[in-house]
């Protein structure tokens, strides 16, 4: 099978699985304490990798950028650099990636041992949905939990800014925080909320796609594992491209 | 040998209604196949076969790898559809099923896996309950259930372990009691006994019998292991009013027809009879898988 047909073959695929788990929504059972668990593993289990990569990106942004600032005596614009970067997106393709990272690669593992071991198989003969079961609740998790996390690591890059920024350079509070509100406009948060629900979708269903297509024992798990973290970190990556531009026309364009 | 028979009969020894069938079930296949042929890209995986399992029979299904014996069992579970012909299930034609009518077909069928295919995140108990967990049946009456399949099983030791921490022929015993829960009138065997110790191999193979002559229930059971070809062949259960279950010897007192042996070579059926003609027949590809030589 050539690349392009390989492309089309998985993306029909791929489309296939997000209607059957949508389909999967419309009646019992719903699975709500299986959709409570993965908020929990993906959310809550997340929360601190996502923090600290948050806080240290809000950190260097500030290392980075004050000397410039400085040099043209815009430093108290320190804290409108940071949001904006960090709201628009750093924040969430940041959070995506590391949620590609930690959560991507264990439900394509999960699943993909699941296969080959026969556990899907069995789910199919005593008549369970794999994706009614499997796929839905983790689509859900993802879709729920990301946009949060995405929040918690602008927050704390927020504040890793701030507390760089006076630490290192002596500004004070109140002007940092002051150019923070001043520099945020709400078309960038709701940008900010909208891109993380997109890449939820987009790592929620490559990693269950890759993880149910696994063939070919424990290597096959590896295999697929690799797959879906490098394949979801990439289409983040250029989905954060073509988000950013529908959402820079619907908001009409980039703002200051 | 003998075994505490589980509580699927009443106090006074009778059947339980569910486990009797009318004259017009027995007349009707449970399992039939007619002129079923499949292929994966230029690959011919069945050709044509026909074949039908009455109600309370045991069809054994020998072959090497490749013949088509696993895809046969993958047809009766609806997970592949055939190419060309029916797989009919209790008279019905369910190669035209969408997945959710076969999620309901699957419910009446059995299916244990060569390894158990237990869920490694569920304990023992909720691997035996998960049939019922996910109909949403009382606790009560789950737990009742699944304390009833671990003795049919003699595993009610085992009932908090986790998978993780059964040997290979509990896992796989584990599987049974799984696949039993809801009584499915079609239990499904993939290579059971595969790389099992004889004494293990010969207990799943006495469940099967245990099955087949004492809660009638219609199975495919493919295997490579002669073994289980003589014991499936050879023995039958009894179970007297006590409820303690015995095996006795085909030959001395009736002969035993409700178990026959097909033989499947390149998705062909190469012999379909039982296991003394199959022992007898003269044709060297059988020979030589008996014998090995």
């Amino acid at each position: 099978m050539n690349p392009i047909t390989a492309f089309i073959f998985e993306l029909q695929e791929v489309t296939n699985l997000l209607w059957r788990s949508i389909k999967g929504l419309r009646k019992k059972p719903r699975y709500f304490r299986e959709i409570i668990y993965q908020i929990d593993y993906i959310g809550v289990g997340s929360f601190a990798i996502v923090v600290l990569t948050g806080f240290f990106t809000g950190g260097v942004i500030i290392l980075q950028s004050y000397p410039t600032l400085e040099y043209y005596g815009a430093q108290s614009n320190a804290g409108q650099g940071v949001a904006t970067a960090l709201i628009r997106e750093l924040g969430p393709v940041l959070t995506a990636l590391m949620v590609a990272g930690r959560v991507g690669s264990a439900i394509s593992a999960e699943l993909g041992s699941m296969v080959v071991s026969q556990q899907i198989d069995a789910m199919r003969a005593l008549g369970t949905s794999p994706v009614r079961k499997l796929v839905t609740p983790r689509l859900i998790a993802l879709l729920i939990t990301l946009p949060l996390l995405t929040v918690g690591a602008d927050l704390f890059g927020l504040i890793g800014g701030g507390l760089i920024a006076r630490e290192l350079h002596g500004l004070d509070m109140n002007v940092y925080i002051s150019s923070v509100r001043t520099g945020v406009k709400i078309q960038d948060l709701i940008g900010g909320i909208i891109k993380p629900v997109f890449f939820g979708l987009i790592i929620g269903l490559i990693s269950c796609y890759k993880g149910l297509s696994t063939t070919g024992g424990t290597v096959g798990v590896g295999e697929s594992t690799t797959k879906a973290v490098v394949a979801s970190s990439i289409i983040v990556i250029i989905a954060d491209f073509f988000l950013s531009k529908v959402l820079q026309t619907l908001f009409g364009g980039p703002l200051f | 040998m003998t075994f505490e028979a589980p509580d699927i009969f009443g106090a006074n020894g009778g059947p339980q209604s569910e486990y009797e069938a009318t004259l017009d079930e027995r007349l009707i296949p449970t399992i039939e196949f007619r002129d079923v042929e499949l292929a994966f890209d230029e690959q011919v995986v069945l050709n044509k076969i026909s074949f039908s399992v009455r109600r309370g029979e045991t069809r054994i299904v020998l072959g090497g790898s490749g013949s088509g014996k696993s895809t046969i069992i993958n047809l009766i579970l609806g997970l592949i559809k055939p190419d060309a012909g029916q797989v009919l299930i209790d008279g019905l034609d369910i190669t035209e099923l969408d997945d959710q009518d076969m999620m309901r077909i699957r419910k009446t069928i059995g299916m244990i896996f060569q390894e158990g295919a237990l869920f490694d995140s569920l304990s023992v108990y909720d691997n035996v309950a998960y049939r019922l967990h996910e109909e949403g049946v009382p606790e009560d009456e789950v737990e009742h259930e699944v304390l009833r399949m671990l003795r049919f099983i003699n595993l009610e030791e085992a009932i908090d372990k986790m998978p993780i921490e059964l040997s290979g022929g509990m896992r796989r015993r584990v599987g049974i009691a799984r696949a039993l829960v809801g009584n499915p009138n079609i239990v499904l065997f993939d290579e059971p006994t595969a790389g099992l110790d004889p004494p293990t191999a010969r207990t799943i193979c006495e469940l099967a019998i245990k099955l087949r002559d004492i809660e009638d229930v219609s199975s495919i059971f493919v295997t490579h292991e002669m073994n289980n070809l003589e014991y499936l062949s050879s023995e039958y259960a009894v179970i007297e009013r006590s409820g303690d279950v015995h095996f006795e010897l085909a030959g001395k007192t009736f002969c035993l027809t409700n178990t026959s042996v097909m033989m499947l070579r390149q998705g062909n059926i190469i012999f379909n009879g039982s296991e003394d003609d199959l022992r007898a027949s003269e044709d060297p590809y059988i020979k030589r898988f008996i014998r090995g030589k």
